[in-house]
């Protein structure tokens, strides 16, 4: 349960504007690969091709290939739906569907799909994804509470669950604690660390000591100025690239000189 | 549904989606069909009416179709001119009131009264206009003819029963007013509050900062909200044709027992009974109407449309 | 403030300018309308004419306007009698609004209560020439030709709404929503003409009338409203939930069904009530397209209907050998439809709370 994904010589546009420009990179599996870079670099635009969800926008659209265990999820009749059913993401507010229980919100990804499955299976299923995002003991009593009634950081931690409850091979996370305090934010990096034993896991953030904790390897984009596509500058082991830098402009960034 | 087995195989590829495809087709499906709609709704409108414009017209003493629709598009326009010149000035007092200077408790009741008076069905307000209205202003028009006579709008003899076109206008007035309020108050709700505030703190009074700021901000929102209050003027029917008999004059007097009569009333009033030529002059009369809303209300979504700040109408 | 700060105590604070105290207002309108009661009831002995009210509120109002700013001027300065006039005159707008909704409340339901019986919610107007008879006709008329409207309306209403908000891009989706505008504009008479021509063409009987026509023509008003409130609930949906839903691998039309109509339910059932409020009242297209009769008729697709607006329209203007039986029927008739939109815009409101994504987000 966990894939390897390769972007190949990757750009991607919105409309005739490109955002993002000529991405090669390979990202092992069971592991956590952190996108840093300043705002507007066009990371979260290059997570979102991950599980084509940058679709969604009017107008955008990709040139290059991207591969999930050497499947080109950008060839012909592909389905993104199912694309997406492998690869998970969690968003940078945490968004639980405001009609839906706690227990219908981890179970949404099935039910949504108008799958059946069993009671019991459900329990089981609920009881698992929960646990598996360190929310169980929090909320096993109020499951039939709507999931919009929990604090920011359990919505989060209850958006993580719904994503893991499908069972899929990689899970993106884009800006994932954002919007929350900082004891929130631990739970929530402590759980990546969990996750990553089962899962491939890809993080955009903005905060270079979360980086530095939670992943394995870091990549830096950066952008030339406003207007121009964001690049891919430097991609190593988290450990060199917030030591020992090949290029000045990432030494730069992660010493907090600018950005 | 189309969904491969989970985690069975994990294939990617997928033969389309019917559902999908089906989904979207009913609802561009029904997207269309308003096209298709509006397109029937003209086509058969001049198709029925294309016999009125033969030479053999003969409907209610007149040689022509133009003969017959100008009183009647004269009377429309003259009553509703008149109910906008009571509705609009009272709607912008009432959406003021409401904004900036009644507690903020009875504003949402206010609001709700509003909404109210805007869903009372229009055979209720004639039935008032023509029962109630109607005998209460009859002595104020014999009190204006007696002592106003000379100026033209009030000359002749007061009519005996208060059906006048006044009272028809009075009508109208009250009909329209909640529309302009409710789009009115929108658009003054939207006045940014730091313009409101500014001119507060240079020691403004309450109407002075109406003025500098509310005013000129909400200028365009009010005059396309009384536009399309005008459109519904334009197009009532039941409320003119229960208040007034109907006539074929052109006349300003408001206060005579002959009065115009409106597009609308009058082919409320004549279509029961009408048959062969003088339906189709009916129709056609219909889509004269039509014509005439369709430009007064696209007038206003163009202001509207031209500042967009002021927001949509509803 | 430059008026009358000079002031004979020396503790005085220097902030007070010259300034009416909070009662003075209702003191200027209590003396302005008993001046002009007085000037009134000198005219009615004077003259031995009756005492008119209306003319001591419009005197009143009057007076009560001059008289308030001229005081304030004196007292206050310019610019605040300025204010209190505009103010007396903002606040005589919307008390002149309630004039015409009292009075019509009033008589609707003074005048309507006389037949508001039993026999008028169970009888026809079948051989009734006097007095007697009811609108149970035109109330069922009422009732199947709106459900007509709704069932045409609704669907498609709610399927172009989701039309414009989640597929339609560039130069169709303006169209529809520039012609879903025209649409709103159409005086409810041409909607009546044009079930009329559309059905007596197909039909080829220039004199057609039927329910369904009715409800044709009902729906051309309905379909508008129907999609422009499902629109606004639609897009307040936030674009979150629907990218939840994609990154779940939901496909788009299920995401619609299970994930963004469930979040807009409650806006949508409200705006479809208050659209059944707003035609259900209607009577101009029904005059035309569905005529009436005195006699029950359950059959949308044949025959003349009866409905409770042009029920309330015809027994006035047309009131047969007793003309006050009529006209009591024909405020019934009126008290009956404004209980109706009453209470559904009631509906709509609880609706609206009661169904409400819980938990503020």
């Amino acid at each position: 349960m966990s894939k390897r994904i390769e972007a190949k010589d990757l750009n991607v546009y919105y409309g005739d504007f490109l955002a993002v420009e000529g991405v090669t990179m390979n990202i092992e599996p069971r592991s956590v690969t952190a996108l840093i870079g300043p705002s507007g670099c066009g990371k979260s635009t290059f997570i979102r091709t991950l599980n084509r969800m940058h679709e969604v926008i009017p107008g955008a659209h990709v040139k290059g290939q991207v591969l999930l265990d050497g499947d080109n999820l950008y060839g012909d009749g592909v389905d993104p739906v199912l694309v997406r059913r492998q690869v998970g993401m969690v968003f940078q507010r945490p968004n639980p569907f405001p009609t839906m229980s706690i227990r219908d919100n981890v179970l949404a990804g099935v039910k949504l799909n108008n799958r059946r499955i069993a009671k019991s299976d459900a329990e089981a299923l609920v009881e698992k994804s929960l646990r598996g995002a360190n929310l169980w003991n929090e909320v096993k009593d109020r499951l039939e509470l709507p999931g919009s009634g929990l604090s920011g950081g359990q919505q989060q931690r209850l958006c993580i669950a719904r994503a893991i409850a499908v069972s899929p091979e990689v899970l993106l996370m884009d800006e994932p604690c954002s919007a929350l305090d900082p004891i929130s934010t631990l739970a929530i990096e402590d759980l990546i660390g969990e996750l990553k034993q089962e899962y491939t896991i890809v993080i955009v953030t903005h905060n270079m000591q979360q980086a530095s904790r939670v992943s394995d390897s870091t990549a830096f984009f950066n952008i030339a100025g406003t207007g121009k596509p964001g690049k891919l500058i430097e991609y190593d082991e988290t450990t060199k690239m917030f030591s020992n830098p090949n290029e000045k402009s990432t030494e730069d960034y992660v010493s907090g000189r600018f950005g | 549904m189309s969904s491969a087995p989970a985690a069975a195989s994990p294939k990617l590829r997928a033969k389309g989606r019917p559902a999908d495809i089906i989904f979207q087709g009913i609802s561009t499906f029904a997207g269309i069909s308003i096209l298709v709609m509006l397109g029937l709704v003209a086509i058969f409108l001049v198709v029925q009416s294309i016999p009125a414009f033969g030479p053999d017209f003969d409907v209610k003493g007149t040689s022509n179709f133009l003969e017959y629709v100008g009183p009647l598009a004269f009377g429309t326009v003259w009553a509703s001119f008149l109910a906008m010149i009571m509705a609009v000035p009272v709607a912008i007092g009432i959406a003021l009131f409401i904004t900036h200077f009644a507690p903020r408790k009875l504003a949402s009741t206010i609001g709700f009264v509003i909404d109210l008076l805007a869903a009372v069905p229009s055979v209720v307000f004639g039935l008032w206009g023509a029962n109630v209205l109607a005998g209460f202003m009859k002595p104020a028009y014999a009190w204006l003819s007696d002592n106003l006579g000379f100026i033209p709008l009030f000359a002749g003899t007061a009519s005996g029963t208060g059906r006048t076109i006044l009272t028809a206008s009075i009508v109208l007035a009250v009909m329209v007013l909640p529309i302009i309020t409710a789009l009115s108050r929108e658009v003054f709700l939207q006045t940014p509050r730091l313009h409101e505030e500014a001119s507060l703190a240079l020691g403004a009074t309450r109407w002075e900062m109406i003025k500098m700021a509310v005013l000129p901000f909400g200028a365009s929102g009010i005059v396309s909200a009384s536009i399309l209050g005008l459109g519904r003027a334009l197009g009532e029917t039941m409320a003119i044709a229960m208040v007034l008999s109907p006539s074929l004059v052109v006349s300003f007097i408001l206060t005579s027992g002959t009065n115009p009569s409106t597009i609308a009333s009058n082919i409320a009033l004549s279509f029961p009974e009408a048959h062969g030529n003088e339906v189709s002059a009916l129709i056609a009369t219909g889509l004269v109407l039509f014509i005439i809303t369709i430009l007064v209300n696209g007038l206003a979504r163009w202001l509207l449309g031209r500042n967009p700040r002021t927001g949509g109408a509803k | 403030m430059t008026t009358a700060t000079a002031a004979t105590g020396s503790k005085r604070n220097t902030l007070t300018a010259g300034q009416l105290s909070k009662w003075a207002p209702w003191v200027t309108l209590a003396a302005s309308f008993a001046l002009a009661a007085g000037l009134f009831m000198l005219v009615a002995v004077a003259s031995s004419t009756d005492f008119s009210w209306a003319g001591v509120a419009i005197v009143g109002y009057i007076l009560f306007l001059i008289i308030l700013p001229v005081v304030s001027r004196i007292v206050e300065g310019g610019r605040k009698a300025m204010d209190r006039f505009m103010t007396g005159l903002v606040t005589g707008a919307f008390l002149l609004a309630f004039i015409p909704l009292l009075s019509l409340m009033w008589t609707v339901v003074s005048e309507g209560a006389a037949r508001f019986d039993v026999q008028y919610f169970t009888e026809s107007m079948r051989n009734v020439v006097g007095e007697g008879g009811g609108a149970i006709h035109a109330l069922v008329g009422t009732l199947l030709v709106t459900l007509g409207a709704t069932v045409i309306s609704v669907p498609v209403g709610i399927f172009t709404a989701i039309y414009l908000v989640e597929y339609g891009r560039g130069w169709v989706a303006k169209g529809i929503t520039t012609l879903v505008d025209i649409m709103t504009g159409i005086p409810s008479i041409v909607t009546g003409l044009f079930a009329f021509a559309l059905f007596s063409l197909l039909f080829s009987d220039p004199g057609y009338r039927s329910g369904i026509g009715g409800s044709v023509a009902l729906s051309v008003l309905m379909i508008p409203t129907v999609v422009r409130s499902t629109e606004e609930m639609l897009k307040l949906v936030p674009n979150e939930l629907r990218e939840a839903s994609y990154a779940l691998g939901v496909p788009k039309w299920l995401t619609i069904v299970k994930v963004v109509l469930p979040t807009a339910l409650a806006g949508i059932a409200t705006g479809v009530t208050l659209a059944i409020a707003r035609v259900i009242g209607e009577t101009a297209p029904l005059l035309i397209i569905a005529g009436f009769t005195a006699s029950m008729n359950y059959n949308l697709f044949s025959e003349r209907m009866m409905t409770l607006p042009v029920y309330v329209y015809n027994q006035y203007i047309a009131p047969g050998m007793n003309v006050s039986a009529a006209h009591e029927r024909a405020w019934t008739g009126a008290l009956t439809l404004i209980l109706i939109v009453v209470v559904l815009n009631l509906i709509a409101r609880l609706v609206a709370k009661i169904f409400a994504p819980k938990a503020g987000r």
